[in-house]
């Protein structure tokens, strides 16, 4: 990305930080998961953001492989990326305890949450409670994830 | 191309107009507003604002109730919107004015009333393309109810109406045909008197949704020969929660009510009920008597401007867009028709709209983004949405300036 003076308020720079244009330009784990055992839907109506995301759990239930499908805006595609990133390798509950400290920490950003998880890339999206009507953008990959653990079949929408 | 001149004296009282909407003179994101999105609400001028305040202070009472002064002055204000609505539309009488909540009820109104006894098995309406969801959902709950089937005439590359392909699904079986005056995601002016003529030499009747076109162009729904037209109050610069049916009397008056309650009756018991005469039986309950007073309030307004000035500034305001739009490198036009009013949609390089959207009102400057309650449409473009521009006459060239100068750091960001 060009080091570009967006504003004299960096709230922008903040929001599109490299690290996000990076993954909404090459979004990692993106398409179909070939022996997926897990699948939910999740939609944003609002923006017709709309990705499907494929887990493959293995007997203990750990995540051995995730990608998703789909298109949006540059925050919904690179927090699914990122998400993907994270999660794979953990076990099911540990990727909830993500989805929670996640969700939280973006819509109640005064607090800290996830200190004791390691959030890594995650924080990149710290910027996106500066534009509320694009929390549900970078929490919508989260929210297919809590569906699909649960078995939940039908679409989640962040609405 | 002729810029909109502020030494054109058209030009000249529509460019002092801005001053007459309190919610342009803001900054946001410590910027000047710029207000692009009048297709999706529009903004009120001080006049409307203070109409209703006004009837909230002094007049208010309800309507058609007491004899006490002010439930006439409620009256009169209510009873001369309307008939500040028939002139403005040049509807044959003040019977064929229903007010409703919305365009969006004018049409579940005219799909349950007029088309619900008619449908069975085997019996069409024909829709299009280009329709809003108001336009096509209605319709879809009425077929559901009555086994009708929906009929959709296909658009092209451009956003035009097939009119060919509308000639071949007009037939017998169709029982109403329902098409936007203008499309709200392309801006596409459809050909309303050559559809009327097609419809009515079958003895079909003809339901415009003017919901887009009714701030943009002059509207004599008698010329267009139209059988209804709906409209809302909030797109011509008037209060949420208010539109309009205009349905020729014979056929309202062939319609059974649709909802039933106070004021649509002349006289309840339990044995049966008489209903009341045109537009009251279709005006059930208390209605929003404040809003259909700013929406006279933004008739007077519109008049006051002249729908001609407007319609030629806000012309040569669209052309000015597009071609400044088509001019910014990775550009991607959608709905070019040949005729157009007050909307381009567009997409730039590969950002999703939804991303233009916040970089843009980061720059104080508002647009819509997204599927604009068109999906059919998003899908025949194989898009998920459209970041849109749409114009009303307080817009101005430092308006369009400023919209493609935002483009331009989205596209630095984007980089």
């Amino acid at each position: 990305m060009s080091a570009v003076d967006i504003n004299s308020r960096d709230d922008l720079r903040e929001l599109y930080r490299e690290l996000i244009l990076d993954h909404a330009k090459s979004p990692r784990h993106f398409g179909k998961l070939a022996g997926a055992t897990h699948t939910a839907e999740g939609i944003n109506p609002l923006c017709g953001d709309k990705l499907r995301l494929y887990l493959r759990l293995d007997d203990e239930d750990k995540i051995d492989a995730a990608s998703f499908e789909g298109s949006g805006c540059a925050i919904s595609v690179a927090a699914a990326s990122v998400m993907t990133d994270t999660i794979i390798g953990l076990n099911v509950s540990v990727a909830l305890e993500y989805f929670r400290a996640v969700t939280r920490r973006l819509t109640d950003p005064g607090q800290d949450h996830g200190d004791n998880l390691d959030l890594g890339k995650i924080m990149a999206f710290d910027g996106v409670h500066e534009f509320p009507s694009r929390i549900k953008c970078a929490t919508l990959a989260w929210h297919a994830l809590n569906c699909a653990i649960h078995n939940q079949t039908k679409s989640v929408s962040t609405e | 191309m002729s810029h909109p001149q502020p030494n054109d004296s058209t030009a000249v009282a529509i460019e002092n107009c801005r001053s007459d909407f309190p919610a342009l003179q803001q900054e946001i994101n410590g910027q000047p507003l710029v207000y692009l999105d009048s297709a999706a609400s529009a903004q009120q001028p001080t006049a409307v604002i203070d109409a209703v305040a006004e009837y909230q202070r002094h007049d208010h009472a309800n309507v058609h109730r007491g004899v006490h002064t002010l439930s006439h002055r409620a009256t009169d204000a209510y009873e001369g919107a309307r008939d500040k609505i028939q002139a403005f539309i040049h509807a044959a009488s003040r019977r064929e004015i229903v007010l409703t909540s919305g365009t969006t009820e004018s049409i579940n109104l005219v799909a349950q009333s007029y088309c619900r006894p008619r449908l069975g098995p085997g019996n069409k309406i024909l829709i299009s393309h280009l329709e809003h969801h108001s336009n096509i959902v209605p319709w879809q709950l009425v077929c559901e109810q009555t086994g009708a089937e929906l009929v959709v005439t296909p658009m092209d590359d451009v956003g035009q109406l097939d009119l060919e392909a509308f000639k071949q699904l007009l037939s017998t079986e169709v029982r109403i045909v329902s098409i936007g005056h203008v499309s709200n995601a392309l801006g596409t002016i459809n050909p309303i008197k050559d559809i009327v003529a097609q419809a009515h030499a079958l003895d079909i009747p003809v339901l415009i949704d003017g919901a887009q076109s009714v701030p943009h162009l002059p509207i004599d729904v008698q010329d267009l020969g139209c059988d209804f037209y709906a409209f809302s109050a909030h797109k011509m610069f008037g209060p949420t929660g208010v539109g309009v049916l205009y349905g020729r009397e014979s056929l309202l008056e062939e319609m059974p009510p649709y909802q039933g309650g106070g004021d649509m009756i002349l006289e309840v018991s339990f044995n049966g009920t008489t209903y009341n005469d045109l537009p009251y039986k279709f005006e059930a309950g208390t209605p929003n008597i404040s809003g259909v007073v700013g929406m006279g309030a933004a008739i007077d307004y519109l008049q006051s401007i002249g729908v001609s000035h407007i319609v030629k500034y806000e012309h040569d305001l669209l052309e000015y867009l597009t071609q400044q739009l088509a001019s910014v490198d990775g550009i991607r036009l959608i709905g070019t028709a040949a005729d157009k009013a007050s909307v381009q949609s567009f997409l730039l390089d590969d950002i999703h709209p939804h991303d233009l959207g916040t970089i843009l009102d980061h720059q104080g400057i508002a647009i819509r983004t997204g599927h604009h309650c068109a999906m059919p449409v998003m899908d025949y473009f194989g898009i998920p949405g459209t970041a849109r521009a749409s114009l009303a006459l307080y817009n101005n060239v430092d308006d369009v300036d400023r919209l493609v100068a935002g483009l331009d750091k989205a596209k630095q960001i984007f980089a």
